[in-house]
């Protein structure tokens, strides 16, 4: 179980004291979590602070029992947290196999990772010697990212808005891996999103506006208040497809 | 042959027995074996020091390895080689060079190779430096100024492959090539620098004949507080295509100077220049992280992904 306790993160924005993230406090142990909300209000921020990328400014991270705040970014990696980043990046040089690889960490033979590439719908032959340069489109990137995050097969796997930058086509075959994935988890998957197909697969619900957890509970409780109360959630069903 | 002569010829050559085909081993400044066949032939030079590399017309798939060792302190070595390769030939050759050096002096070796291809023939050269001991661990510099002058004739292809990994404290390397119609030449440098080494690259391409084409492409990576400066000139003197590029990876408190130029003397010339340099993304380390990996050993991953 991941566990946030009172996080605030306040950075400086010339010269003055900015707060994204206001006490947040909440607990994940469902198979499938989403966190949603208007942009810029704070989730990919709350996103990175769980990987290790940000420090959270006060406040307590615990993982299983395990207090991880002060751990860094390769430590929590290895307690088993993955990050698929909102823009993956590129590496001139370095191949799909070559990350595949260092994801699983280990040794594993071309069939296994065409495995993890098949599971999201890449054609692995095609892919697999492929440079992670600007030849990858965005959609294909995200679907390595994706790859990457199966191949670690970690308790926590953290995704940042999977859906941002890729077609509709790609949209569809997204949704099959996340439901896919919603079955054979071994821990909990927290995604991003603003899309609704998303969010009507996840057990429970984050709503994250101003830097502050606005509402959080069952996707049955949380999803038809969003959709109705125009007012309320504006951004999120305008986005919806 | 010792352990150390041969452990620098599998890191030059990737042979670690006499390999097929045609070569010649030099070895501490002398002949240490040949070997010639129907195609290739391989004389010693009788006014300098140097051999000369005749390849027959025609001839295809074969290799000819040509490395040079050094495993003694104090030696200076410059050797003259010449590569005749006929008309519609499809060759590679291998050449390289290793230093040992364990003592306190300098141990340089001067390789000055020309290349003259015949029309329509196709040539892969792979060159490859490395050295041991050296000025960091033993107190002698290794020293290496290969000098590479290649002359392309109608209708050829060359493609050259220079290597400089580790171990090498000081280098200059001159690379100038002419070429003639319908000819292409294809360089990949790849360098890596580290402690207080220096290397200086200079590349000059003389565009002669119509539709005649080059791409230059340097990837180098310089660490601690080396320098490197790379040079590449590519002059247009005909209806023709040229691109170089020069793509670094700057970390610690080295220095890179990239200086691309290019000539166009005919209206027809079509020439491009790249040039980037700096230090490993932010995000790319962070990545690697979020996989597990420390930040060294994500900056290992990084960088020999790039020099790959």
């Amino acid at each position: 179980m991941l566990e946030l306790k009172n996080i605030s993160y306040i950075v400086d924005d010339n010269g003055t004291d900015k707060e994204i993230i206001k006490d947040v406090s909440l607990k994940i142990n469902e198979r499938f979590v989403a966190i949603t909300g208007p942009n810029g209000g704070g989730k990919s921020t709350l996103a990175k602070i769980i990987a290790g990328i940000y420090t959270p400014t006060s406040g307590r991270i615990i993982l299983d029992g395990e207090d991880i705040t002060e751990l860094s970014i390769t430590e929590r990696a290895r307690k088993g947290i993955s990050f698929a980043f909102q823009q993956p990046v590129r590496f001139k040089g370095l191949t799909v196999k070559d990350l595949i690889t260092l994801a699983a960490g280990k040794e594993i033979s071309v069939a296994e990772a065409c495995a993890y590439l098949s599971e999201v719908g890449l054609c692995a032959r095609d892919y697999i010697n492929r440079e992670i340069n600007a030849s990858l489109s965005g959609g294909e990137l995200k679907r390595i990212e994706i790859a990457m995050i199966i191949a670690r097969g970690t308790k926590i796997s953290v995704f940042d808005e999977p859906e941002a930058g890729i077609d509709l086509w790609s949209f569809n075959n997204l949704i099959n891996v996340f439901e896919k994935m919603h079955d054979n988890i071994n821990g909990s998957i927290i995604i991003i999103s603003h899309q609704e197909r998303i969010l009507n697969i996840a057990d429970k619900i984050i709503v994250i506006a101003g830097g502050r957890l606005e509402k959080i509970g069952a996707k049955e409780e949380i999803l038809p208040e969003m959709m109705t109360a125009s007012g309320a959630c504006k951004v999120l069903t305008d986005k919806t497809v | 042959m010792d352990l150390i002569q041969k452990n620098l010829l599998e890191n030059i050559a990737g042979i670690s027995a006499i390999p097929e085909g045609a070569f010649n081993i030099r070895a501490n400044g002398a002949l240490a074996s040949r070997n010639t066949t129907e195609n290739i032939d391989i004389v010693t030079k009788s006014n300098q020091s140097g051999i000369d590399i005749f390849i027959k017309d025609g001839t295809k798939g074969e290799k000819v390895h040509i490395p040079v060792i050094i495993s003694e302190t104090g030696l200076d070595d410059l050797v003259y080689n010449d590569f005749h390769i006929g008309e519609d030939c499809d060759v590679t050759i291998i050449a390289g060079c290793g230093i040992h050096n364990c003592g306190s002096e300098k141990s340089s070796h001067d390789g000055i190779h020309s290349f003259f291809v015949g029309k329509n023939s196709k040539l892969k050269y792979i060159e490859k430096h490395y050295g041991e001991g050296g000025k960091e661990e033993a107190g002698g510099e290794n020293v290496m100024n290969p000098t590479t002058i290649i002359n392309l004739s109608e209708g050829s292809y060359m493609e050259m492959e220079t290597t400089q990994i580790k171990g090498i404290d000081s280098t200059n390397r001159i690379t100038k090539a002419k070429l003639q119609k319908d000819s292409t030449l294809i360089i990949h440098e790849k360098l890596m620098t580290h402690g207080n080494q220096y290397a200086r690259t200079e590349f000059t391409v003389d565009l002669d004949g119509e539709d005649s084409s080059t791409n230059v492409v340097s990837r180098s990576v310089a660490k601690d507080t080396s320098n490197q400066i790379f040079i590449s000139k590519i002059n247009g003197n005909n209806k023709c295509a040229g691109h170089t590029e020069c793509d670094a990876i700057i970390m610690d408190n080295a220095s890179v100077s990239a200086v691309p130029e290019i000539m166009a003397n005919s209206t027809d010339a079509s020439l491009i220049h790249e040039a980037a340099i700096g230090k490993i993304a932010g995000e790319q380390l962070i990545k690697l992280m979020t996989l597990g990996l420390t930040e060294e050993e994500a900056e290992e991953q990084i960088v020999n992904g790039f020099l790959n």
